[in-house]
C-alpha cells in the first residue's frame, strides 16, 4: 500500500463518517438538553428513505435533505410531545418509534428498492484541495461532508460559549435552577429536541444520497444505534463524538484491509469488531475500574487522560420536568 | 357528567382504533382496498387449521419471551438484549440436537435445560456489564444481540455447514427424535404449549406472592429506597436478566426444535423486540400478556400471507401492531390528557374484535 492510496481511504472514511457526525451533533444537542432521542435507528431509516423518494420524484437532491430533516423533526416532535406534555417514559416512545420506522420505511419505500437516483455534487474547494495530505482528506468532498464539519464546530461553539447555549446545557443539567432563572424549561426543550431530530434526518438522508446511494429494506439499519453510542463515548461534547465517529470508520475500513490481508480468518471476527469495540469504549467512558487504572499512571497524564475517556451523562437526562 | 364518564370508558377503544384508521390511511395511499387486505390478512392467520396453528405456534416463542421481559421491566430494566438471548438459546438447542446421541426425551430435556442456560449466561453479561461496567443494559444488550447474529452465522457457515458444500442458510435439519413432536403435521408442538403455561404460572406468583418479586418492584420504582431497605440491586439485577434470558433461551429451543427444524440465520426474527411490544401494551400486567401476544402473532402471520397474496409488504403487520403501541402509550390515559379524572384509567386492551371483522 503507498501512500496515495492511504490516502484515498483516510478520505472515504471521512466521507462515511460525514452522516455519523451529523446524526451524533443532532443527539448531542437533543441529550444535553436533558430528553433521550432514543428513535435514531427509525429515524435514519425513515429520512433515508423519504431523502431518497423525495430527490428522485424531485430531481432535487436538496429537497430531499428538507423532507429528510422535516421526517426527523416529526419523530421528534412525537418524543417531545409524548414525555414533555404526556409525561411518557422517553426509553419507551423512542423504543416503539424505532420498531415503527424501521417498518414504515420498509413498507413506504417497498417501491423505490435498488434503484439509481441522484447523488450529491462532488465539489472540491479550489486551492484549499491542493494543500498535501490536507486537501485531498478535507477538502476534496461535497456539501455533505463540509457540513458535517462545520456543523461539529458551530454546535461546540454553541454549546460551550453562547448564552443560550449555557441555557441549553443547564436544562439539561438542572432545569428548577435553569427555570428559577427565567428559562422556560419545556419550551427549550421542544426547541433543541425537534432541531437536534432534523439534523438525525439529514444525516440519514445524507446515507442514502451520498454514501450508500439508494434505497433497500433496512438500508441504514444499526447506524442510529452506533450513533446513539457515540454520543456516549464522546462525552456528550460534539467534538469527541466527531471523533468517535471518524474512529467508528476508521475501525470498519481497517476490519477491510485486514480481511483482505487475512483471508484465512474468518469474517465473523471482523464482523463482530464493531460491537466489541462499541462495549469496549462504553466500558472505558463509564466503569469504575478505569478510574482505577488512571489512578496507577503517573500525575501529569490523568487530568488529560479523564477528560479524554471519561464522561458523564446530564444529570436530568431522561428525568420529567414539572409539577402536575 | 355522563357523557364524561362515558368518554372516559370508552376511551381505551380510541388510540386502538386511530390505530387501525392510520393502516387504512397507509393502504388507501398504495391504492389497496383496505376490507380486501383485512379479510387476507384474516385468511391467512386462521383460514385454514394449520395456519391457526401457525399462529398458535408463533405465540409461544413470543410469549416466554414477553413473561420474562416481565421480570425485567419490574425490576425496572429495558433488557432489548432479549433477541440475543433468544439466538444463544437456539444455538444451544441445536448444538445437542446436531451432536448428541441419546433417547428422545433425554435429547429434549438436554435440549432446553441447555437453551435455558445458554440464554441466562448471554442475559447475565448484559448484567454484569450494567452492575460492573456501568453500561446501559440497552447498549451491551444490542451489541450482545449482534454478536449473538453474528455467531450463528458463523457457525452456520462454518463448522456447522451442511457436507455437501450446503448453503449459508441453514444447518442440517435435525434428526427426528431430537425434536419436539408436532400436532398434525404443522409447527405446533402441544410440549411448548404446556411449558408456556407453566412458566406463565411462575411468572404471575413470582410477581405477585414472592419476596422477590417484590424486591423487583422496589428495584424497580425507587432503586434508591430500595437499596435503604436493604435490595440488593446487583444480585436483583442479575437475577432478574437472567431468568428473563433463561426463558428467552426457551423460547429460542422452541424455535429450532418445532417451528423449524434446524439452525437457521436470522432464527429469531425480531421476537424479543416484539416481545418488548407486547408487554409495553398489556401495561406490564402479566394476565393480559398471553391475548397480546397471541393478537400480534395473528396480526403478523396473516401480514406474511398477505404479501404473498398481494404484493404488499408484510411490515404492514409490524406498523398496524407498532403504531396501535404508540398511540395506546402516547393517548391510552385519559387522565393525561386531561379528559378523564380518574385515576383508575388503566391502560389499555386491544379489541381484537375490530381486526378479525
Amino acid at each position: 500500500m503507498n501512500d496515495s492510496e492511504l490516502i484515498l481511504i483516510l478520505a472515504s472514511i471521512i466521507l462515511q463518517a460525514a452522516p455519523l457526525m451529523i446524526a451524533v451533533c443532532g443527539e448531542t444537542i437533543t441529550e444535553r438538553v436533558g430528553v433521550v432521542n432514543l428513535s435514531l435507528d427509525g429515524t435514519m431509516l425513515m429520512s433515508a428513505m423519504t431523502g431518497f423518494v423525495v430527490s428522485l420524484k424531485t430531481d432535487s437532491v436538496w429537497l430531499g435533505f428538507l423532507a429528510g430533516a422535516a421526517v426527523g423533526a416529526l419523530f421528534a416532535l412525537i418524543i417531545a410531545f409524548g414525555t414533555i406534555r404526556l409525561r411518557q417514559s422517553q426509553v419507551a416512545v423512542g423504543f416503539v418509534l424505532t420498531l415503527l420506522g424501521d417498518d414504515l420505511s420498509a413498507f413506504l419505500g417497498q417501491n423505490f428498492t435498488h434503484i439509481p437516483g441522484p447523488v450529491v455534487k462532488f465539489m472540491p474547494i479550489p486551492v484549499l484541495k491542493d494543500i498535501p495530505i490536507l486537501g485531498p482528506l478535507f477538502f476534496n468532498h461535497d456539501m455533505v461532508v463540509y457540513f458535517a464539519f462545520a456543523l461539529v464546530g458551530l454546535t461546540w461553539w454553541w454549546l460551550f460559549r453562547t448564552q443560550p447555549g449555557l441555557h441549553l446545557r443547564g436544562t439539561g443539567e438542572r432545569p428548577e435552577a435553569a427555570f428559577a432563572r427565567g428559562v422556560n424549561v419545556n419550551r427549550v426543550r421542544y426547541l433543541y429536541t425537534l432541531i437536534g431530530g432534523a439534523l438525525v434526518g439529514i444525516a440519514g438522508a445524507a446515507y442514502s444520497l451520498n454514501v450508500k446511494i439508494g434505497w433497500a429494506e433496512g438500508h441504514t439499519r444499526g447506524l442510529g444505534w452506533i450513533a446513539l453510542a457515540i454520543v456516549i463515548f464522546g462525552g456528550w461534547s460534539p467534538i469527541r463524538g466527531a471523533f468517535g465517529a471518524i474512529l467508528f470508520g476508521a475501525t470498519k475500513a481497517l476490519a477491510t484491509v485486514l480481511q483482505r490481508i487475512f483471508p484465512e480468518v474468518s469474517v465473523v471476527a471482523f464482523n463482530s469488531i464493531p460491537w466489541l469495540l462499541m462495549i469496549l469504549v462504553l466500558l472505558i467512558v463509564s466503569s469504575e475500574s478505569t478510574e482505577r487504572i488512571i489512578a496507577f499512571l503517573p500525575r501529569p497524564l490523568q487530568r488529560p487522560l479523564r477528560h479524554l475517556l471519561r464522561a458523564a451523562p446530564p444529570m436530568a437526562l431522561g428525568k420529567i420536568f414539572g409539577g402536575k | 357528567m355522563r357523557i364524561r364518564t362515558w368518554i372516559v370508558r370508552i376511551w381505551p377503544l380510541v388510540p386502538i382504533l386511530a390505530a387501525l384508521l392510520f393502516t387504512i390511511g397507509l393502504l388507501v395511499l398504495f391504492g389497496a382496498d383496505p376490507v380486501e387486505v383485512f379479510q387476507a390478512m384474516w385468511q391467512g392467520a386462521f383460514g385454514t387449521q394449520d395456519k391457526t396453528l401457525s399462529v398458535v405456534a408463533f405465540t409461544i416463542p413470543l410469549l416466554l419471551s414477553s413473561l420474562g421481559l416481565l421480570l425485567t421491566f419490574t425490576a425496572g430494566l429495558w433488557n432489548i438484549g432479549i433477541e440475543g438471548q433468544i439466538v444463544m438459546g437456539a444455538v444451544a438447542a441445536s448444538w445437542v440436537a446436531l451432536f448428541m446421541d441419546a433417547t428422545s426425551p433425554v435429547l429434549i430435556a438436554v435440549e432446553v435445560i441447555l437453551a435455558m442456560l445458554a440464554g441466562a449466561l448471554w442475559a447475565g453479561v448484559a448484567g454484569i456489564l450494567k452492575t460492573r461496567g456501568g453500561v446501559h443494559e440497552i447498549f451491551g444488550g444490542l451489541a450482545l444481540n449482534s454478536l449473538a447474529i453474528i455467531f450463528t452465522n458463523y457457525l452456520i457457515s462454518g463448522p456447522w455447514q451442511p457436507p455437501e458444500g450446503g448453503s449459508f442458510f441453514g444447518t442440517v435439519p435435525f434428526r427426528e427424535i431430537s425434536q419436539l413432536s408436532r400436532f398434525a403435521d404443522s409447527r405446533f408442538a402441544p410440549f411448548s404449549l404446556l411449558v408456556a403455561m407453566v412458566a406463565l404460572v411462575m411468572v404471575f406468583v413470582a410477581l405477585r406472592g414472592t419476596t422477590w418479586g417484590l424486591k423487583l418492584k422496589a428495584l424497580g420504582q425507587n432503586p434508591r429506597s430500595a437499596f435503604l431497605l436493604g435490595v440488593s440491586s446487583e444480585r436483583e439485577t442479575i437475577l432478574a436478566m437472567m431468568f428473563c434470558g433463561a426463558l428467552a433461551g426457551l423460547a429460542g429451543a422452541v424455535r429450532v426444535l418445532s417451528w423449524y427444524d434446524n439452525l437457521k440465520q436470522n432464527i429469531s426474527g425480531g421476537i424479543g423486540y416484539l416481545a418488548l411490544l407486547v408487554v409495553m401494551l398489556a401495561a406490564y400486567r402479566t394476565l393480559w400478556v398471553p391475548l397480546i401476544a397471541f393478537f400480534f402473532s395473528a396480526v403478523l402471520n396473516g401480514a406474511i400471507t398477505l404479501q404473498l397474496r398481494t404484493q404488499l409488504h408484510s411490515s404492514l403487520g409490524g406498523i398496524l401492531t407498532g403504531v396501535m403501541v404508540l398511540f395506546v402509550l402516547l393517548f391510552g390515559s385519559s387522565k393525561a390528557l386531561g379528559i378523564g379524572k380518574s385515576s383508575e384509567d388503566e391502560a389499555l386492551e386491544p379489541d381484537t374484535s375490530e381486526i378479525e371483522s
